[in-house]
C-alpha cells in the first residue's frame, strides 16, 4: 500500500523488572487492514496491544498516530485517538443493561441529565448497522459469551473508533458466532476501520486477515500476507521449530459402556429447565465430543454429572455402579476426573502453590496425609514428578499457580486428575485460550488417557477439537441432544446446522444401526 | 523472594499503621497541650515499666489473643466472623455460671469444667452464624451483627435474673463470684491466662499448617468454588469453622472471667470482641502474629492510667489511637496511597514475581 500508515510503532520497546516484553518492535497498521497478529502466550502480543490501546508506555521508541508521535498517558487518550480495544477477559458490568454498558464513561447527558432514551437508540442503529444480536434492554449477567462480546464491540463502535484491537476474540466462540464476526470485521474494514486481529487459530487467520505478522519472544519475527504462506509454514515461524506429527491413534474404543446417564434433568440458576431427558453413555476407551453453542446447558450438564449442581431428576451409572448426584467427593473416589470449564475459578486454587493443587483432590489420602496430619514431603515429591512428566515449564512446586500462564495451569490440573486411576473423565473447554503448542499436549494427553481403557467426556464449542479427538459426537442444542453420530458418519455442516437448532432425520438411529 | 523477606514485607502495613497512629497520637497530645514523649513515657511504663505493669499488659492481651485467633482461624476460610463478641459473652457467663454453682469438684477438674464449658457455650453460639450461612445463604456478618444483640441482651437478664449475686443485699446485675477451686492463678506473676493464650495460638498456627482440615480451610478461603470442585463439603465446614472459631472465642470469654473479673457482670467486657477483628487484621491474619498484636493492644490499654496520671491526658486518646491502627491495617489499599514508597515496593515485587515464574 502506497498511502501512509494509520499507525505505525518505530522500535517500541517495554521492559518490566528487567524482562523485555516487547523487544524494538517495528510495525505499520494501514487503514481498512485486518492486520492479524500471531504468536504464543508470552510473545508479547499483549504488551504490544496494551501499548497501543494507551495502558502502557513504551520505555523506548515512538509510536505515529497519522505520522504524528503520539504519547498516550491513558486508555482515554487512545480512544480519543480512535484505538479502541476488546479484552480477552471483558471488561463489562454484569448488573447494568448493554445499553448502559455502551454508554458507561461516555453518557449522553445534558446538566447531568441522562438521555437513556438518546442512548438506546443509538446502541439500536448500532446493533441493527452491524447484525448484533443483542437486545439494549437486556441484562449483561443473561447474555452468553458471545452476546457480550458483541457488547464489547459495540462499546468500541460507539466511541467512533477507526482502529479495533480485537484479544482472541473467536476463543469463546462457536463457529458460526465466529462467521458473523468475521463478517461484522469485513464490514468495519470495508469502512475503513483497521482491525487487529490477535488468536491462535491458524485458520481463521487465513480466512480473514489481509495482512500477518507472527510475534515470537517480545520480537515481531515476519510480516506477510496471507497469499504468501501456508498454516504449516506459520507454526513453525511462531514456534520456532518444525511442529511434530503425531501418529493417528486408531484403537476403537471396545464395546463395554463404561459410563452411563439417563433421563437427566436440570434446572440453571434461575430455576428453568436447562437439561432435559439427557441421556448419553460413553464406552471404554471412548471420547464422546459434545458439541453446541454456549449457553445450551452444556455448562449445567457438566456441573450435575460432577456433582456439582443439583439434579432434578436422573441415574448415573459408572462400570455398573450406581452413583450419587451432589457428592463431588464421592464420584472422584469413584473414577471420575474433570477438567473444569473456567479453570482460574473451579480447577485451581491461585495463591496456592503448583504442589498443593496437584493434590486437591486427594490432600487426604496417604501418602499426602496420614491421621489427620499433611505429608509435605509426599506432597512435594509427588509435584516435582508431575512437574517433569507433563512438562509444566517456568515453575517450581512451591510456585503460586496463578503466576503460571494459561497453557501451565491446565497442565497442572491435568497433572492432578490424570494422577488418579480414572474410570471416566470429563473435560469441559480444556484448551479453551491456550496457545498452539499447549493445545496440543493437552490433546495428546486426552488420547492417551483413551488408550487406557477410560472413557472421555470432550465439552467443546470449538469444532475442529470436536472432530479431531472424538469418537463420537453428540450434539446438544437447547438442553437436549440433537443429534448424535459415530463421527465417520457425519460431517462439520451437518453438526454445525443442528448446533444452531436446525433439524435432521439421521439422529439416533444412525448411531444404533452402526 | 526469601521466606526473610517475605515476613518482612508482611509486616510493612502493619508497622507502619501503628507507627503512624502514635505519630497522629502524639500530634492529638501536643494539641491539647501535653507534652507527648512525657506522655508516651508514661504509657510504657505504666505497661512494660515493672512485673506489675507487665501483668496488667498481659492481663489485658488474654483475651484479645483468643478473640484474634476467632477472627483469625475464621478469615482463613474467608468467613468474618463478627460474631466473635456475643460467643465471648456466652462463653464467659456459661463459665462464670459453672464456677459459682457447680462446687465439690477438685481444683483442676472444676477448672477444666468450667473452660470447657465456655467453649461450649461460645461454639453452640458461633455455629447458629454458621448454619444460617450454610443452609439459607445468611451473610454472617449480618446474622453476627444481630446474634451480639441477642448474646447482650440474654446475658443482661441472666445477670438480672437467675445469675444474679443475691449476696449481702447487693442490687447490681452481677453474677456471684465464682468460687476459688475455679480462679485462675497467676504463676510468678504472670496471669496463666496468657500462658493458655499462647499455647492456643501455637496449637491452631500448627492446625492450620500441618494437618488436612487446616488444609481444607484455607482452600475454602482462598478458593471457595475450587474447594467444592475438589469435593470439600462446604456446608458442614462452615458450621464446623464457625464453632471452632466461636470455642476460641468462648475460652476468651471463659478465661478472662475465671483469671480477671471472677464474676459476669454486664459492660465489664463489652468491645473486647471488636477489638479482636484490629488483632486479626494487625497479625495479617497469622495466629501467631496474633501474640504481639494482641501484646501491643494489651499495654495500651494497661497504659493508660498511668498515662493519664502522669500527663494529664484522657485515656480515650487510647481508644483513638487503636481505633487508628484499625482504620489503617483495614485500609491498606490507603496506606499505600498515602506512603507512595510502599506502592512501588509492592508492585515492583508483584511484577517480578510474575515474570520471574514464566
Amino acid at each position: 500500500m502506497a498511502d501512509e500508515p494509520f499507525i505505525q510503532l518505530k522500535q517500541v520497546t517495554k521492559r518490566f523488572a528487567g524482562v523485555v516484553a516487547n523487544d524494538h518492535i517495528d510495525l505499520a497498521f494501514h487503514r481498512g487492514e485486518i492486520h492479524s497478529i500471531l504468536g504464543e502466550n508470552g510473545a508479547g502480543k499483549s504488551t504490544l496491544m496494551n501499548l497501543l490501546s494507551g495502558l502502557f508506555r513504551p520505555d523506548e521508541g515512538e509510536i505515529l498516530v497519522n505520522g504524528r508521535s503520539i504519547m498516550f498517558k491513558s486508555s482515554r487518550e487512545a480512544i480519543k485517538q480512535g484505538i479502541g480495544m476488546v479484552h480477552q477477559h471483558f471488561m463489562l458490568v454484569n448488573r447494568f443493561t448493554v445499553a448502559e454498558n455502551i454508554i458507561l464513561g461516555q453518557e449522553p447527558a445534558t446538566f447531568g441529565l441522562l438521555h437513556m432514551k438518546k442512548a438506546r437508540e443509538k446502541v439500536r442503529q448500532i446493533s441493527d448497522a452491524y447484525d448484533f444480536n443483542v437486545h439494549p434492554d437486556d441484562r449483561v449477567e443473561n447474555l452468553s459469551v458471545g452476546q457480550q462480546q458483541q457488547v464489547e464491540i459495540m462499546k468500541a463502535l460507539y466511541r467512533d473508533i477507526s482502529f479495533l484491537i480485537l484479544d482472541e476474540p473467536t476463543a469463546v466462540l462457536t463457529p458460526s458466532e465466529s462467521q458473523a464476526l468475521f463478517e461484522i470485521m469485513r464490514t468495519l474494514s470495508k469502512q475503513g476501520v483497521t482491525i487487529i486481529f490477535i488468536t491462535h487459530k491458524l485458520k481463521e487467520v487465513m480466512a480473514i486477515a489481509s495482512r500477518i505478522t507472527v510475534m515470537r519472544k517480545g520480537a515481531v519475527v515476519t510480516t506477510c500476507l496471507p497469499g504468501e504462506t501456508d498454516e504449516e509454514e506459520l507454526v513453525s515461524v511462531m514456534i520456532g521449530r518444525k511442529p511434530e506429527k503425531r501418529e493417528e491413534k486408531k484403537e476403537n474404543p471396545s464395546d463395554r459402556i463404561i459410563f452411563e446417564v439417563s433421563n437427566l434433568n436440570v434446572l440453571n440458576d434461575v430455576g428453568i429447565s436447562a437439561i432435559k431427558n439427557f441421556s448419553l453413555s460413553v464406552r471404554e476407551g471412548e471420547i464422546v465430543g459434545i458439541a453446541g453453542v454456549q449457553g445450551n446447558g452444556q455448562t449445567e450438564l457438566v456441573e450435575a454429572l460432577t456433582g456439582n449442581r443439583p439434579v432434578q431428576s436422573g441415574g448415573m451409572v459408572l462400570d455398573g455402579d450406581k452413583m450419587p448426584f451432589s457428592n463431588p467427593r464421592r464420584l472422584i473416589e469413584n473414577g471420575f476426573g474433570h477438567v473444569p470449564e473456567d479453570r482460574l475459578k473451579h480447577g485451581l486454587v491461585l495463591s496456592f502453590s503448583v504442589a498443593d493443587n496437584q493434590v486437591l483432590c486427594s490432600y487426604y489420602k496417604r501418602p499426602y496425609a496420614r491421621s489427620g496430619i499433611r505429608n509435605t514431603k509426599a506432597i512435594l515429591e509427588n509435584s516435582q514428578k508431575l512437574i517433569r512428566e507433563y512438562d509444566i515449564r517456568g515453575t517450581t512446586p512451591h510456585t503460586p499457580s496463578g503466576h503460571l500462564s494459561g497453557g501451565n495451569q491446565q497442565k497442572v490440573i491435568l497433572s492432578r486428575e490424570l494422577n488418579r486411576e480414572l474410570k471416566l473423565l470429563i473435560a469441559s473447554q480444556p484448551t479453551r485460550g491456550l496457545d498452539v503448542g499447549a493445545v496440543q499436549s493437552v490433546h495428546e494427553r486426552l488420547s492417551d488417557l483413551r488408550e487406557t481403557g477410560a472413557g472421555v467426556i470432550l465439552v467443546s464449542s470449538d469444532l475442529d477439537e470436536i472432530f479431531s479427538l472424538s469418537d463420537r459426537i453428540a450434539v446438544m442444542y437447547q438442553g437436549e441432544v440433537a443429534g448424535e453420530f459415530l463421527k465417520e458418519t457425519v460431517t462439520r455442516e451437518l453438526v454445525g446446522n443442528l448446533m444452531g437448532g436446525g433439524k435432521t432425520n439421521l439422529t439416533k438411529d444412525h448411531v444404533s444401526s452402526s | 523472594m526469601t521466606r526473610l523477606a517475605s515476613i518482612l514485607q508482611s509486616l510493612m502495613i502493619p508497622v507502619l499503621a501503628v507507627l503512624l497512629s502514635f505519630i497522629i497520637g502524639g500530634g492529638l497530645i501536643y494539641l491539647s497541650g501535653a507534652d507527648p514523649f512525657l506522655a508516651l513515657n508514661g504509657l510504657f511504663m505504666g505497661a512494660f515499666g515493672d512485673l506489675d505493669a507487665f501483668s496488667r499488659t498481659l492481663e489485658k492481651a488474654t483475651p484479645l489473643v483468643f478473640n484474634g485467633l476467632a477472627l483469625t482461624l475464621a478469615f482463613k476460610a474467608g468467613l468474618f466472623n463478627i460474631g466473635v463478641q456475643g460467643q465471648f459473652l456466652f462463653g464467659a457467663i456459661i463459665s462464670a455460671a459453672v464456677g459459682c454453682y457447680v462446687s465439690g469438684l477438685p481444683v483442676p477438674v472444676h477448672m477444666a469444667v468450667a473452660v470447657f464449658s465456655g467453649i461450649v457455650a461460645g461454639a453452640v453460639y458461633g455455629m447458629i452464624q454458621g448454619a444460617l450461612k450454610a443452609y439459607r445463604g445468611a451473610h454472617e456478618v449480618i446474622t453476627g451483627i444481630m446474634l451480639n444483640y441477642v448474646a447482650i441482651n440474654i446475658t443482661d437478664y441472666w445477670t438480672k435474673g437467675p445469675f444474679m449475686d443475691t449476696a449481702n443485699s447487693n442490687s447490681i446485675p452481677r453474677t456471684p463470684l465464682i468460687l476459688e477451686s475455679c480462679q485462675i492463678p497467676d504463676i510468678w506473676g504472670i496471669p496463666s491466662g496468657f500462658l493458655i493464650a499462647v499455647l492456643v495460638s501455637v496449637v491452631l498456627w500448627l492446625f492450620l499448617k500441618k494437618t488436612v482440615t487446616g488444609f481444607e480451610i484455607k482452600t475454602m478461603g482462598q478458593g471457595i468454588h475450587a474447594a467444592r470442585y475438589a469435593g470439600i463439603k462446604i456446608n458442614g465446614m462452615m458450621i464446623f469453622i464457625m464453632g471452632l472459631s466461636g470455642g476460641l472465642a468462648g475460652i476468651g470469654g471463659a478465661v478472662e472471667t475465671m483469671g480477671v473479673t471472677h464474676r459476669f457482670q454486664p459492660g465489664f467486657n463489652l468491645g473486647l470482641g471488636f477489638e479482636g477483628i484490629t488483632i486479626a487484621l494487625l497479625s495479617r491474619i497469622h495466629p501467631v502474629g496474633v501474640l504481639p498484636a494482641a501484646l501491643l493492644l494489651g499495654g495500651m490499654k494497661a497504659g493508660a492510667g498511668m498515662m493519664q496520671f502522669s500527663s494529664d491526658i484522657p485515656t480515650e486518646i487510647i481508644d483513638m489511637m487503636m481505633a487508628m491502627i484499625l482504620l489503617f491495617v483495614a485500609a491498606d489499599k490507603l496506606m499505600t496511597r498515602v506512603l507512595p514508597v510502599l506502592k512501588k515496593k509492592e508492585k515492583g515485587l508483584a511484577l517480578s514475581a510474575g515474570w520471574g515464574s514464566k
